[in-house]
């Protein structure tokens, strides 16, 4: 009889939706076990190509079972220096587990069947923090004088920065805000991803002798030449797509209208929960609606809806999406522990306007109903029109999630980095250098928005091509 | 991020308007006109936006001028010489575009007089000819009239009350100074409805005219959005591309709102923490 996957403990919605605890708990050893023990070991093992990094799946889920758990921490940090971070963020369902054996073949992303990777990585990692394993660095002599700048300090600079460290590379990290983290400090909620996590997996970097100087954008405090003459050997660009898109309707400039970057970051990096203890303050609306079917739509509004059960207002936040809930790009289990929550969906609908009141703050929306015809260039289905079906709706405040662009602060001032029509960094994409020479990029502002795994699969790439770079020189 | 000196340029019991003197050496080496940093005075604190009145590149500072409104300038406010800022970043924003214009026009308003003191005198430097208005509610809230002088070839005081100079508004000058002569640019940044009105009034006499504008801001990179503004019917980012704008093509009356936001929040947390 086929086992069946071992369900992952959670908080309870009811509870979860008082504050920011992580709503995911992960598994204890027992269950690891037995997850573990439902993988095939299959021969050619199809969930490795499924992860961009290529951490060796097979083996550590192996030595799972084998309660071999220093080794599965020491297998999967030889491809990926946070596994702990991964194994929460990474949207598994359609890498590593939709690549399983036992998701169903066709599907859009994994099947319940796969093996649950993420949550055994997951495992691992903190087993990994707890027992605090250190994996050594393989400091390589030829290295060690050499000195090479990170750009960012989001998901694809601590990557590059650690792949560099880990050689013997002195590494600088230059980060713009005030704190290191990038995106996985300002976008993603702590309910995701608890901040001790992201402290100790950076804290590592720190160990192996990362240098994070916050409060320094390269672009405007220092130009990329300026580092080039600084005597740094090669320079990595993780600069990450930082500007908001929005939705071009009449009335978005109305107060409580946000970017869900604005949001996210009044909340995750400023903390504006704790107002006033913080003094960063954030509305919270009576009637919250969020636009958009992605990861940052979900956290735009888990976050919101404990804002409003917080500050006791009754929670009412909806996501309007403009197709359905299949073709949401968000994770599965996000949508999942959003519904859980009491978070409304309403599909098929597009904004058309933001009404104002008197003193200028969102007070109604309309809205447009629309429906699915054939698929577009992204190979989802395409959303058209329905006219004549507009509808209002209350509305006193407003995130807006639909995607971002690139960051452009360095690009604009660097003339000589080639970008591309959107403003991401062009690269050789098997080198990932840019147009200047000693200079590589990674991340989003590559390719525009990926995953953090992703953005750590280039990084990786980077890294590799530019100790090879700096030992040519 | 040491603040190495402190003058408090104007004091009356509803106002008090201070320099702070910070060392930055990065910031300090690129620092031009018209730009400014982001600063955090405490780890729990707000990120505002501040101009960089001067820099000095030998010391490794910046100067920066606020008035004390909410509660971030008031505990700015409360930093002496020996303190440290939780943290500064910059300069941000484009810089001011300085070349020969001929005959410029600066108008100042309150707090804002720190602000058009760095463009003035790069202007001066670059050869134009200068006339400053600077406005205040009363004497003793005019502040840098000495430095806005040694820069300018004639300098215009007005006052509200008359308590310094001519009683009036800094617009009435402008109106009678553009009658009488032709200009080819006129700067100003003050509170909005001044700039407001200088829009107002140089729009009959299409001159190019530049403010700078004090939009809320957060990361002020470009990340978030917060400082949008209507420029044109465009929407525009203050922290990236402005914070300058065309002034008739600003709408005002978006941004005065936009910038009220969170007035009941800083009310309640300004009565919490400053008992």
């Amino acid at each position: 009889m086929k086992k069946s996957p071992v369900k992952i403990k959670e908080l309870e919605a009811s509870e979860r939706i008082k504050g920011f605890e992580e709503v995911v708990l992960g598994y204890n050893e027992e269950e690891a076990a037995l997850e573990a023990s439902r993988c095939l070991q299959c021969k050619n093992p199809t969930c490795i190509e499924g992860c961009p990094v290529g951490i060796d799946i097979k083996t550590f889920i192996y030595q799972i079972t084998q309660k071999d758990y220093r080794g599965a921490y020491l297998t999967i940090r030889q491809k990926n220096n946070f596994p702990s971070l991964c194994g929460r963020v990474c949207p598994a369902e359609y890498q590593c587990r939709r690549a399983c054996v036992l998701t169903k073949k066709g599907s859009p992303y994994a099947s319940e069947q796969a093996i649950n990777i993420h949550f055994l990585e997951r495992f691992i990692g903190d087993y990994g923090i707890k027992e605090g394993i250190e994996v050594g660095s393989q400091d390589e002599a030829r290295f060690s004088k050499m000195k090479i700048a990170v750009v960012g300090s989001g998901p694809a600079g601590l990557c590059c920065a650690g792949e560099l460290a880990r050689k013997g590379v002195k590494v600088v990290i230059f980060e713009g805000l005030h704190q290191s983290g990038g995106v996985l400090r300002y976008g993603i909620p702590p309910l995701r991803l608890p901040r001790d996590i992201l402290d100790v997996e950076i804290n590592y970097l720190e160990k192996l002798g990362v240098k994070i100087i916050p409060n320094f954008i390269i672009g405007k405090t220092k130009t990329l030449d300026d580092l080039l003459k600084d005597g740094y050997r090669a320079v990595f660009l993780g600069l990450g797509a930082g500007i908001p898109s929005f939705l071009k309707v009449p009335g978005e400039n109305l107060c409580n209208i946000y970017s869900a970057n604005e949001f996210l970051t009044r909340v995750n990096l400023m903390q504006a929960y704790k107002f006033p203890r913080f003094h960063t303050p954030v509305s919270i609306g009576k009637h919250i609606i969020i636009i958009g079917g992605g990861n940052t739509a979900m956290d735009s509004a888990r976050v919101a809806l404990r804002l409003q059960k917080m500050n006791g207002i009754q929670p009412d936040t909806t996501i309007v999406y403009r197709r359905t809930e299949i073709e949401m790009p968000a994770r599965r289990l996000e949508i999942e522990h959003a519904k859980e929550e009491g978070i409304k969906f309403k599909f098929l609908v597009k904004p058309l306007e933001f009404i104002g009141d008197e003193s200028g703050f969102v007070s109604k929306m309309r809205l447009l109903e629309c429906e699915l015809a054939e698929p577009d260039e992204s190979g989802r289905r395409r959303p058209v029109d329905i006219p004549g079906s507009d509808f209002a709706i209350s509305c006193d405040m407003a995130v807006i999630a639909v995607g971002l662009q690139a960051n452009q602060i360095l690009t604009k001032v660097t003339p000589q980095l080639k970008t591309d029509k959107y403003g991401d960094v062009v690269v050789d994409p098997d080198t990932m250098e840019t147009s200047i020479k000693g200079v590589f990029a990674g991340g989003d502002i590559v390719g525009g928005e990926g995953t953090v795994i992703e953005a750590m699969g280039m990084s990786k790439k980077a890294a590799c091509a530019m100790l090879d770079y700096v030992v040519r020189q | 991020m040491k603040v190495i000196s402190k003058k408090i340029l104007s004091s009356t019991k509803d106002s008090k308007v201070t320099l702070l003197e910070v060392l930055s050496p990065e910031i300090s080496q690129k620092a031009l006109p018209g730009q400014f940093v982001v600063l955090m005075v405490a780890k729990e604190g707000e990120r505002i936006p501040l101009t960089v009145v001067s820099s000095d590149k030998q010391k490794g500072s910046i100067t920066i001028i606020f008035q004390e409104i909410g509660l971030t300038t008031r505990l700015l406010g409360r930093l002496n010489t020996g303190d440290y800022l939780y943290s500064i970043v910059g300069p941000l924003g484009h810089a001011t575009e300085v070349k020969n214009y001929g005959k410029v026009i600066l108008v100042g308003g309150g707090v804002g007089i720190a602000e058009i003191y760095p463009v003035a005198r790069a202007l001066k430097e670059a050869g134009n000819q200068i006339t400053s208005i600077l406005g205040a509610r009363n004497k003793g809230l005019l502040i840098l009239e000495e430095e806005l002088k040694g820069v300018s070839d004639e300098c215009l005081i007005v006052t509200d009350d008359g308590s310094s100079g001519r009683k009036g508004f800094t617009t009435d000058i402008l109106g009678e100074l553009l009658k009488k002569d032709k200009y080819a640019l006129v700067y100003a940044v003050g509170p909005i409805p001044m700039m407001q009105k200088v829009a107002q009034v140089t729009a009959d006499f299409s001159v190019k005219t530049t403010v700078s504008l004090n939009a809320l801001m957060v990361d002020a990179t470009g990340m978030c959005g917060c400082c949008r503004v209507s420029v044109g019917g465009q929407t525009k980012f203050s922290c990236v591309d402005g914070p300058e704008f065309e002034a008739n093509l600003v709408d005002w009356n978006e941004l005065i709102k936009r910038n009220r936001i969170y007035s009941e929040q800083e009310k309640h947390i300004c009565q919490l923490r400053l008992k």
